[in-house]
């Protein structure tokens, strides 16, 4: 008896913890979702789910804006972070460990002051465009700050090591044996890798994705330092409307939509992409 | 569920909380459905009669400590000003610098004081926008004993008094002042801007920052137009925003910035900018090529105020140190270093004599200093100047939303 209830006991703090610092706030702005009035007068519960509808009126276009950013960026991560995995996994060697600390080296680095560094590197007139026009490579009136380019670009820097580390993992679990064993069937390199290495490693790219698109979808902090006037995201919306207009009731509003869409979009995506059925489709091919 | 437990659970929990405290919350977790049948509740105060002022400082006694939370930036380093308060009157401080941000500072303050507890701060510096006002209107400032404030009555200058955000200087006092007008880069406008106007011009497109916040902005929007915000009004702020929204889809403004146009400005990204003057008059110092101007068509001046917080522990030696900046010495050590502008003008006379004792860039620095219209303004620039837009917690929800659609697009 006493070994069977074991499991559940060890897994009470987090049950706790999940309950108190989940559960609860998120009932709460549940609740706070549907009230109506002001910080002063005080919000009344009237289960006014007109909010919902408003908030999304007045926001969607920035809501549309952060999922795109947020895919952009994912691919960008993607396309960017798997050879640098597989270069670690593979060729990495002995300094497998050093390349993993190098990765992981700018977070000792606050993620504004990262951000912002960003903002002195791409400035008009900085290190990096300011050379190329000195050399006429650009246009004087050539800018990459305040553009869609900049903010995307900031989103994939900022967790790229977050797409890297999954794939990475992944990699490094396959047996190098079975890709020997490819070769001694006649498949080419190409051919190894596509049909043995990436079903191998689409567990990792599953992983890596969620753990970058979700929060890169709801950043405030790239659009704020990197973007211009058209490059709002809805970060930035549900910061605006919380600390400066304390309108508790449509920033909750807006930040449930934003959860919603976000789950939604990733049961679709473990049901069409999940890990299970991946290995499958590969392993029937 | 009480609503003060309920803030702080939308606040995430930040406060420090005992065990039991938190058990209590876990145990409320259990009745999650009791949530969804109230709300967070107002607390609107109504102001405390004169004799519940008179009794609350007759009540408090001189504690020999203060602590004083403030923004960065504001007290010169070895904090020479608070340590000669400490030798002339035994009241030791805790200086801290803790405010950045007007709205961010209420959203901390704001549970905290709604549950009745304590800041630990005994003064608090905040500008003069719309949460002071509610600081006021929810009761979490201590009104002020005039009595208690010799130097601020006869040292302040008249611009600095009886201000419209706080008639009769009953809860706060400024601490400093500063002018929002333009800033340019002069290695790329090569013309004398003088008018608002140059904002507005088709010929920086693309080179143009304003602030993104809403009382900033407006007050732009309404100058560009010939309105007064001190006497604006709905339809005002409207055809403000329909103006700034034309600007921003010619594609004249290159962002919408916080602090960091000051950056922007002296690097070249953007070549004018909407700027605050005590920013500017520090890069100048540092030799950058930036100019600053009040617009024809009007500034705005904003000031940061010295308030007691209600249960602050120390309001005696709070109100001493508060009166004890508006002594013209103090002001002028204070200026010198923080070089926004001060409520003090006998400071200025202070300062001149500075300069003859000084040699070297120590002098041209001070010299610099006492001669610049951004930090002692002339009566010409103050004519120009206009305060925020006045709003109400209604008005507010309105006017953010029209100048919001603006900056956050």
């Amino acid at each position: 008896m006493k070994g069977r209830l074991t499991p559940y006991l060890l897994a009470l703090p987090s049950w706790l913890w999940l309950g108190i610092f989940l559960v609860v706030p998120l009932a709460a702005m549940a609740s706070v979702s549907t009230t109506t009035g002001n910080n002063i007068d005080g919000f009344v519960q009237t289960f006014a789910f007109s909010n919902y509808t408003d908030a999304l009126s007045r926001y969607s276009t920035q809501l549309a804006r952060s999922f795109a950013y947020g895919a952009m960026a994912t691919v960008a991560m993607l396309v960017i972070g798997y050879p640098v995995a597989y270069f670690i996994a593979f060729k990495g060697g002995a300094r497998k460990s050093t390349y993993l600390f190098l990765l992981l080296l700018p977070f000792f680095v606050s993620f504004v002051l990262r951000t912002i560094s960003w903002g002195f590197l791409l400035a008009d007139d900085g290190i990096l465009l300011g050379t190329l026009k000195g050399w006429g490579l650009l246009p004087a009136g050539f800018h990459v700050l305040a553009t869609t380019f900049s903010v995307v670009a900031g989103l994939t820097y900022n967790w790229l090591p977050f797409m890297i580390l999954p794939i990475y993992v992944a990699l490094e679990r396959v047996d190098p044996r079975v890709i020997e064993a490819a070769q001694d069937l006649y498949a080419t390199r190409l051919a190894a890798f596509r049909r043995v290495v990436l079903p191998l490693s689409l567990p990792g790219v599953f992983a890596g994705v969620l753990m970058t698109f979700v929060p890169a979808t709801a950043d405030p902090v790239n659009a704020q330092i990197l973007g211009g006037t058209s490059n709002t995201m809805i970060g930035n919306v549900i910061q605006t409307e919380y600390l400066t207009n304390l309108a508790y009731p449509s920033a909750s509003a807006l930040s449930f939509t934003l959860m919603a869409v976000l789950l939604v979009g990733i049961f679709i995506y473990a049901k069409a992409l999940g890990t299970e059925n991946v290995l499958e489709a590969a392993a029937n091919r | 569920m009480d609503p003060v437990n309920k803030i702080a659970l939308l606040r995430g929990m930040t406060q420090n909380r005992t065990r039991r405290e938190a058990l209590r919350l876990a145990g409320l977790s259990a009745t999650g459905l009791m949530l969804a049948a109230c709300g967070v509740q107002g607390q609107k105060q109504t102001p405390a009669k004169p004799d519940a002022v008179q009794d609350y400082w007759a009540k408090q006694k001189k504690t020999g400590k203060v602590v004083f939370a403030n923004w960065p930036e504001y007290m010169p380093e070895d904090k020479k000003p608070l340590e000669e308060f400490k030798k002339a009157t035994g009241i030791s401080y805790e200086y801290k610098e803790v405010i950045d941000e007007n709205a961010s500072f209420f959203g901390k303050v704001d549970p905290v004081l709604r549950a009745g507890q304590s800041l630990g701060y005994d003064i608090v510096v905040m500008t003069n926008g719309i949460q002071l006002q509610h600081m006021i209107e929810l009761g979490y400032v201590v009104q002020l004993d005039q009595a208690k404030l010799p130097n601020f009555n006869a040292n302040a200058g008249a611009k600095y008094k009886d201000r419209s955000y706080d008639p009769g200087n009953v809860y706060t006092v400024p601490y400093t002042s500063g002018i929002t007008g333009i800033a340019y880069n002069t290695k790329y406008v090569k013309d004398d801007i003088t008018s608002i106007n140059a904002l507005f011009d088709p010929k920086y497109k693309g080179r143009v920052g304003m602030m993104r916040d809403a009382q900033e902005i407006g007050n732009f929007g309404m100058f560009a137009l010939g309105i007064d915000p001190e006497k604006s009004t709905q339809a005002d702020w409207e055809k403000a925003g329909a103006k700034l929204k034309e600007q921003r889809d010619a594609g004249l403004v290159r962002k919408y910035y916080d602090q960091d146009y000051i950056d922007a400005v002296s690097k070249g990204d953007v070549w004018l900018t909407m700027a605050w003057s005590g920013d500017v008059f520090q890069r100048q110092l540092a030799g950058e090529p930036v100019k600053f101007v009040v617009p024809g068509e009007g500034g705005t001046i904003w000031t940061d105020n010295m308030l007691i917080p209600k249960g602050a522990a120390n309001p005696i030696d709070a109100i001493t140190l508060m009166d004890w900046f508006y002594k013209p010495e103090i002001a002028a050590e204070l200026e010198e270093f923080i070089q926004f502008v001060t409520p003090v003008p006998a400071a200025h006379d202070i300062l001149k004599e500075k300069v003859a004792t000084l040699q070297g860039k120590e002098k041209t620095d001070l010299e610099t200093l006492v001669n610049s219209p951004l930090i002692f303004p002339t009566e010409a620039d103050y004519a120009k100047l206009r305060g925020y837009t006045q709003l109400t917690t209604k008005t507010e929800q309105v006017f953010n939303r029209i100048f919001q659609t603006v900056t956050q697009a």
